[in-house]
């Protein structure tokens, strides 16, 4: 318990008088003696700055606050110390206007280019007709490991697609409720599905890298255009130029695919700063429509554009006049190693005037 | 109404971090969200100077901008909210913000992230206000009591003030008159930019 003492009440009341004083002293100093201009509390407010003022004393210190400035705080996330990032501005109009725009014009060209070309070329038929013969194109284990790359990108390009352009194409139509759904839905499939691709892309890799290396047949087959809008085939071994082409390009883009989508799975695990992020974000985004656009050119040779292509990634047999006139190199291997195969299927004839029954 | 805005000066401000404090505590902000933060630069040297952080409710709101369900919206008043049902966790509000204010519950767990966060000027969200799914989900909903932010209310020093964006600039052009230097304001230029 505290006893009040004489003294004790004495130099309270000395320091209540001392405060009394000395008030009126600190009202005199403010304003600043050095201010600009003087100006009293509950005078109007200045309508402007006077010119006289003097540069902040924390000028260069507040100057770097603009963009970039990292402090610290007291909450266990030292990422939050950093006050004002620019860069995001910048990445969201790139990610509108040049990805967005590009993307689009990628998609929606290469979907023209191929309808020209299926109504000028139409249907590439086998010119000398099936001859009813399969030969083995691909081992099971190869069709397994294309479609399970093929699908799980196809996934993710949509996926990836909804997060683009739904806000402008989808939400309108499905409504905010349906379309959240939608892009949640399809940001989960993204994640997870992101996994799938990355072992399809290891197992074609390991699979396929050998017959996709350059060889004797390529320069030719690329001075002929591939056949492409002529009559007649170029020679090729297992792959030609333009399969190699699309081999390279899944298997180098879709590395960096893999690389940049871990990075944004796991936010800030390889790198602190936002830049690199929105950097990264962009790569992957501008990649993956990319990617898509070149697929597509793909999917159509694979499938309504060429007769007989489905097999090979179907059943994983094709007939022997196909692979004569696509891969006639690959065929003569083929042969000389496991011998003609039998007819097993009906003949049909083929649109070639001039081809010979393959026999 | 006109257009809200935060102002912090940091000619002022001392690192007390009440507005932390009061935010977490009148919002219930989760664990791991700091919807306010205080930043210190400097830290322990002659010129060390403080700032309060958060949302800054831009006028043209990146984050706005790049939503990709278009649930962040800008409100009459010129508060950024958000609708919680419509986010997908994606981290593009992050990306774009100037301020780092968008937050979310988890970090990494391969970008799930779940609902984003951040502050709400103290004015709910989309749900009823007033109710319990508006307090849970988006914290006080002070503006309709006719309260401002906790933040700014209890800053001792009056460094973080928050209201209409004309009054906060004049109250900072009078102290600028008075202290006869310029300078050392934090949110209001940055947030009032119209992006081309």
């Amino acid at each position: 318990m505290i006893r009040p003492t004489l003294g004790g009440v004495l130099a309270a009341l000395a320091l209540v008088v001392l405060m009394a004083v000395s008030v009126p002293a600190l009202a005199d100093v403010r304003p600043p003696a050095d201010a600009a201009v003087a100006v009293t509390p509950g005078q109007d407010i200045p309508q402007s700055l006077p010119s006289n003022l003097k540069s902040n004393p924390a000028a260069q210190l507040w100057q770097g606050v603009g963009d970039g400035t990292v402090g610290r705080v007291s909450i266990p996330d030292p990422q939050a110390g950093r006050l004002i990032q620019t860069s995001g501005m910048e990445w969201l109009e790139f990610r509108s206007e040049v990805i967005g725009f590009w993307g689009m014009v990628a998609v929606l060209g290469m979907v023209t280019a191929l309808t020209a070309f299926f109504m000028i070329r139409g249907r590439i038929k086998i010119d000398s007709g099936r001859s009813g013969r399969l030969i083995q194109r691909f081992k099971r284990v190869e069709v397994v490991g294309h479609w399970l790359t093929a699908i799980s990108f196809l996934l993710l390009a949509l996926t990836g697609l909804v997060m683009l352009y739904g806000r402008d194409l989808l939400l309108p139509w499905m409504g905010p409720a349906i379309f959240a759904g939608v892009a949640e839905a399809g940001k989960y499939a993204h994640n997870f599905g992101g996994f799938a691709f990355m072992a399809g892309l290891v197992m074609i890799f390991v699979m396929w890298v050998r017959a996709n290396v350059w060889d004797r047949y390529d320069f030719n087959w690329i001075l002929k255009g591939g056949g492409l809008l002529s009559k007649g085939h170029p020679p090729a071994d297992k792959f030609n130029f333009g399969q190699k082409t699309v081999f390279w390009m899944v298997t180098l883009v879709g590395v960096a695919l893999s690389l940049s989508g871990l990075n944004l799975l796991m936010p800030f695990w390889f790198t602190s700063d936002i830049e690199t992020m929105q950097l990264v974000q962009l790569i992957h985004a501008g990649l993956g429509v990319g990617l898509f656009a070149l697929m597509l050119a793909h999917i159509y040779i694979g499938s309504v554009g060429m007769e007989s292509a489905f097999d090979a990634m179907s059943t994983g047999q094709v007939d022997i006049n196909w692979a004569r006139e696509h891969h006639s190199a690959w065929v003569e291997r083929y042969v000389a190693e496991h011998g003609e195969p039998p007819v097993t299927q009906p003949p049909t004839k083929g649109p070639g005037a001039s081809a010979q029954p393959a026999e | 109404m006109g257009k809200m805005a935060f102002l912090c000066d940091g000619d002022r401000c001392i690192e007390c971090n009440a507005c932390v404090t009061a935010c977490k505590n009148e919002n219930e902000v989760p664990w791991g969200i700091n919807r306010r933060r205080v930043v210190t630069i400097n830290d322990g040297l002659a010129d060390e100077k403080s700032l309060s952080v958060a949302c800054m409710h831009c006028s043209d709101a990146p984050c706005v901008a790049v939503c990709p369900t278009n649930v962040i919206y800008t409100t009459a008043d010129g508060v950024v909210l958000h609708d919680k049902d419509g986010c997908i966790g994606c981290g593009y509000c992050f990306y774009a913000c100037p301020f780092g204010a968008p937050q979310y519950p988890q970090k990494g767990n391969f970008g799930s992230r779940g609902k984003m966060d951040k502050c709400t000027f103290c004015s709910g969200g989309p749900e009823e206000t007033g109710s319990q799914e508006e307090f849970s989900k988006y914290g006080r909903n002070r503006v309709a009591e006719g309260k401002l932010p906790l933040c700014a209310e209890m800053c001792s020093t009056k460094a973080l003030i928050a209201g209409d964006a004309d009054v906060l600039s004049d109250i900072f052009r009078q102290r600028v008159v008075e202290r006869g230097f310029g300078g050392g304001s934090y949110g209001l230029t940055e947030s009032r930019k119209q992006r081309t």
